[in-house]
C-alpha cells in the first residue's frame, strides 16, 4: 500500500505581512518557515496507517527549494521518502494550474490514499487534494476527523460538516483526504528519525523539466490590505492603564457592568 | 452577462448563505439564473427578480453526493454563463473542486466581493488569514464562493419568476463515495447563538492553566464561554464551545475575545456581533480590522487587573 501525503511550506501565522512595490505580490524576506499546520495532521495520520498496513509514505510538495526542509522534517518523523517539484520559475500559479502539475508528477506512483491537510495557511484554496482525486479518478472527502481501516480496499472517515454536524462515509480505494487540523497528536521527531531521515530519498523535480499543460486564465489585478470597515478605538498603555479603561468601556459605553 | 447561482438546501431549507449569494449576483447587473435540485426551494425562490429557475430533477439528488452533484452541473452548464456562484458552505468545498477539473476554469472559493467592472468580473479574495485582499480576473468562465456574510438577504430584489423542470440522467456513476445519515456529537450541547457576552479565548491565552482566568471573567459578566479552533485541537475545551466555519455562528451584544487572532474561519462565526471587543498582543492580528475596541496587550496581565478591578 502507497500512502501520499501532500504538504506545504507556509508562512508562520505570526509573521507580518508586507506586500512588494508591484503590489501584486508578498515579500517573502522575513518569513519564518514552517510546514502548513493542517498538513502535519495529514502527516500523522499517514504514519498511523502505515504502522498498522506497513504502508509506503512518500510526502510530495511543490514549492521553492526551500520546501525540502518540510519534506525532511516529515522524513523525520517516519515517512520513506519525498518528492519535490521545485518551482524554477517566477510564477505564482493558480491552485487548479498546481493541480495539474501534481497530476503529471504523481500520476505514475498509483497511490492507494493520498493525504492533505484542509487548505493552506497562507494561499487558503483548501482544493488540491479534491482537485487531484478528480485528475486521478479517486474517491475523496474533505474535513476528515477520523479514520477507520480494517482492510486495504476501502477507508471509512467520519467527515466534519457545519453546526456541529458529523457524518460517516465509507470510501473505495483509490481515495483522496483532506485532513481536519485535531483529529490527531502529531509526533515530533526522535534523535534517531531525524539521524535515519538524512539516508532517505528525496527526488527534485524541476518545474521547468515538466510538461503540466498549466493555462494562464487567471489575472491577478491587484493586491492591497483590506481597508477597514469599522470605526476602531485603540486601547493602549500600561497594563494597568488599559484595564482601567477595558472597565470603564464595558461598565459606562456598554453598561454590562 | 449571464451568472449561475447554485442553491444549497439544507433539511429541506433553502441555505441562508445561498441567499446571499444570490444578493450578490442581482447586484452585478446580469441575468441570473438559479439552480437547486429541491422542488420547495424552487417554488421558494419564485418570489426573487430572476431570469429563470432550474429545478433539477433526479431522486439521486435528494442527499448530497459529490459525484452525482458534480454530474448534474456539468449537464446543466452550456458553458453561456461568465460565472457559476456558490455559497461558500462545506458541502461546496468538498464537490466544486470537482467542477473545475471538469470545466478546466478556476474555482475562487472563499470571495468577499464580486464587482461588474465593463462587462468584465472582478472578484476579490483574501490571503495570509485575511491580512491580504486579492483582485483577480478572468477570461474564462469562473466558479466562485461567496464567504458568509458578505452580502446582505435584505437586499434580494423581489420578482416573479418561472421554474423549468430539467430530468438528470445520473446513470453509470460508480458507487465509490457511501454516506450514512448525518449525527450530532453532543446532546445537549452549549448554545452559544443565545448568548448576550461571549468571552472568547483563542491561541494567546498559551497555557490550558490559564483558562480559569477566562472563566472567572466570564462569570463576572455573566457571558459564556467561547473559543478558536486551536483551544478545542489541544483539547482544552470541547468542540461546542468552538465559534467559527467550523463551529457555532455567533452575534451577541458584546464578543470579548481574548487572545484570538482572527482567521477568517473564526470572524465567519462572529462578525455579525453588535459590539466586539479583542485583546491581542499583535497589533496587527487579523481580529483588529473587525474589532470596535481594540486593546493591543498581554491578556495574561491585563485580565486578571480587569478582574480585580470588576471585584472592587
Amino acid at each position: 500500500m502507497k500512502i501520499c501525503v501532500l504538504v506545504k511550506q507556509v508562512s508562520d501565522k505570526n509573521d507580518e505581512i508586507k506586500l512588494n512595490q508591484d503590489q501584486l505580490s508578498v515579500n517573502m524576506e522575513n518569513f519564518n518557515l514552517v510546514t502548513n499546520e493542517s498538513d502535519n495532521y495529514a502527516i500523522e495520520e499517514a504514519l498511523l496507517i502505515k504502522e498498522k498496513f506497513n504502508a509506503e509514505v512518500v510526502i510530495c510538495s511543490f514549492g521553492k527549494e526551500t520546501s525540502v526542509q518540510v519534506i525532511k522534517d516529515a522524513l523525520s518523523k517516519g515517512a520513506d521518502r519525498g518528492i519535490l517539484i521545485e518551482n524554477d520559475s517566477d510564477n505564482e500559479y493558480d491552485i487548479l494550474n498546481i493541480s495539474k502539475i501534481f497530476k503529471k508528477t504523481l500520476s505514475d506512483e498509483n497511490f492507494d490514499l493520498i493525504l492533505s491537510g484542509l487548505q493552506s495557511d497562507d494561499i487558503g484554496n483548501g482544493q488540491l487534494g479534491i482537485l487531484l482525486s478528480e485528475h486521478l479518478n479517486m474517491s475523496h472527502a474533505s474535513l476528515v476527523m477520523e479514520t477507520n481501516m480494517n482492510d486495504t480496499n476501502l477507508i471509512k472517515v467520519k467527515r466534519e460538516l457545519e453546526n456541529g454536524w458529523f457524518q460517516w462515509s465509507e470510501l473505495d480505494l483509490p481515495s483522496s483526504l483532506t485532513i481536519q487540523s485535531g483529529i490527531n497528536k502529531p509526533r515530533y521527531a526522535s534523535l534517531r528519525g531525524i539521524m535515519m531521515m538524512k539516508k532517505k530519498p528525496i527526488k527534485i523535480i524541476k518545474l521547468s523539466e515538466i510538461d503540466a499543460n498549466t493555462e494562464d486564465k487567471m489575472n491577478l489585478k491587484s493586491m492591497y490590505i483590506p481597508q477597514k470597515t469599522k470605526e476602531t478605538q485603540k486601547i493602549e498603555g500600561t497594563d494597568d492603564e488599559i484595564a482601567e479603561k477595558v472597565y470603564d468601556v464595558l461598565k459606562n459605553e456598554l453598561g454590562l457592568l | 452577462m449571464k451568472i449561475l447561482v447554485f442553491i444549497q438546501v439544507d433539511d429541506n431549507k433553502i441555505n441562508r448563505m445561498s441567499l446571499e449569494t444570490l444578493a450578490c449576483a442581482q447586484s452585478l447587473n446580469a441575468n441570473v439564473t438559479a439552480i437547486t435540485f429541491n422542488e420547495d426551494a424552487a417554488n421558494e425562490l419564485k418570489k426573487y427578480q430572476l431570469d429563470k429557475i432550474i429545478l433539477a430533477k433526479n431522486e439521486k439528488l435528494n442527499s448530497y453526493n459529490p459525484l452525482n452533484y458534480a454530474k448534474s452541473l456539468e449537464q446543466l452548464n452550456d458553458g453561456s454563463y461568465k460565472a457559476i456562484l456558490f455559497a461558500h458552505t462545506y458541502e461546496t468545498r468538498d464537490w466544486v473542486p470537482r467542477l473545475s477539473v471538469r470545466f478546466n476554469c478556476a474555482f475562487i472559493s472563499d470571495c468577499t466581493e464580486i464587482k461588474n467592472e465593463n462587462n468584465s468580473l472582478v472578484i476579490t479574495r483574501q490571503t495570509y488569514q485575511g491580512k491580504i485582499n486579492n483582485d483577480l480576473e478572468s477570461n474564462s468562465q469562473l466558479l466562485c464562493s461567496i464567504q458568509s456574510a458578505c452580502y446582505k438577504t435584505d437586499n434580494l430584489v423581489n420578482g416573479n419568476t418561472q421554474v423549468d423542470t430539467i430530468e438528470i440522467n445520473l446513470d453509470g456513476i460508480p458507487s465509490i463515495i457511501r454516506s450514512e445519515e448525518k449525527f450530532k456529537e453532543q446532546k445537549g450541547g452549549v448554545d452559544l447563538t443565545a448568548a448576550d457576552i461571549i468571552v472568547s479565548i483563542g491561541r494567546g491565552i498559551s497555557k490550558e492553566e490559564n483558562i480559569p482566568m477566562a472563566e472567572e471573567l466570564k462569570d463576572l459578566l455573566n457571558a459564556e464561554l467561547g473559543s478558536s479552533r486551536p483551544i478545542v485541537d489541544y483539547g482544552w475545551l470541547p468542540h461546542d464551545r468552538q465559534i467559527g466555519s467550523s463551529g457555532q455562528v455567533v452575534n451577541p451584544k458584546l464578543y470579548f475575545s481574548l487572545g484570538v487572532s482572527g482567521a477568517i474561519q473564526h470572524q465567519v462565526g462572529m462578525k455579525g456581533s453588535d459590539k466586539i471587543m479583542a485583546i491581542n498582543k499583535d497589533s496587527n492580528a487579523p481580529i483588529f480590522e473587525i474589532a470596535d475596541y481594540a486593546v493591543i496587550g498581554d491578556l495574561l496581565e491585563i485580565v486578571p487587573k480587569l478582574i480585580n478591578k470588576i471585584k472592587e
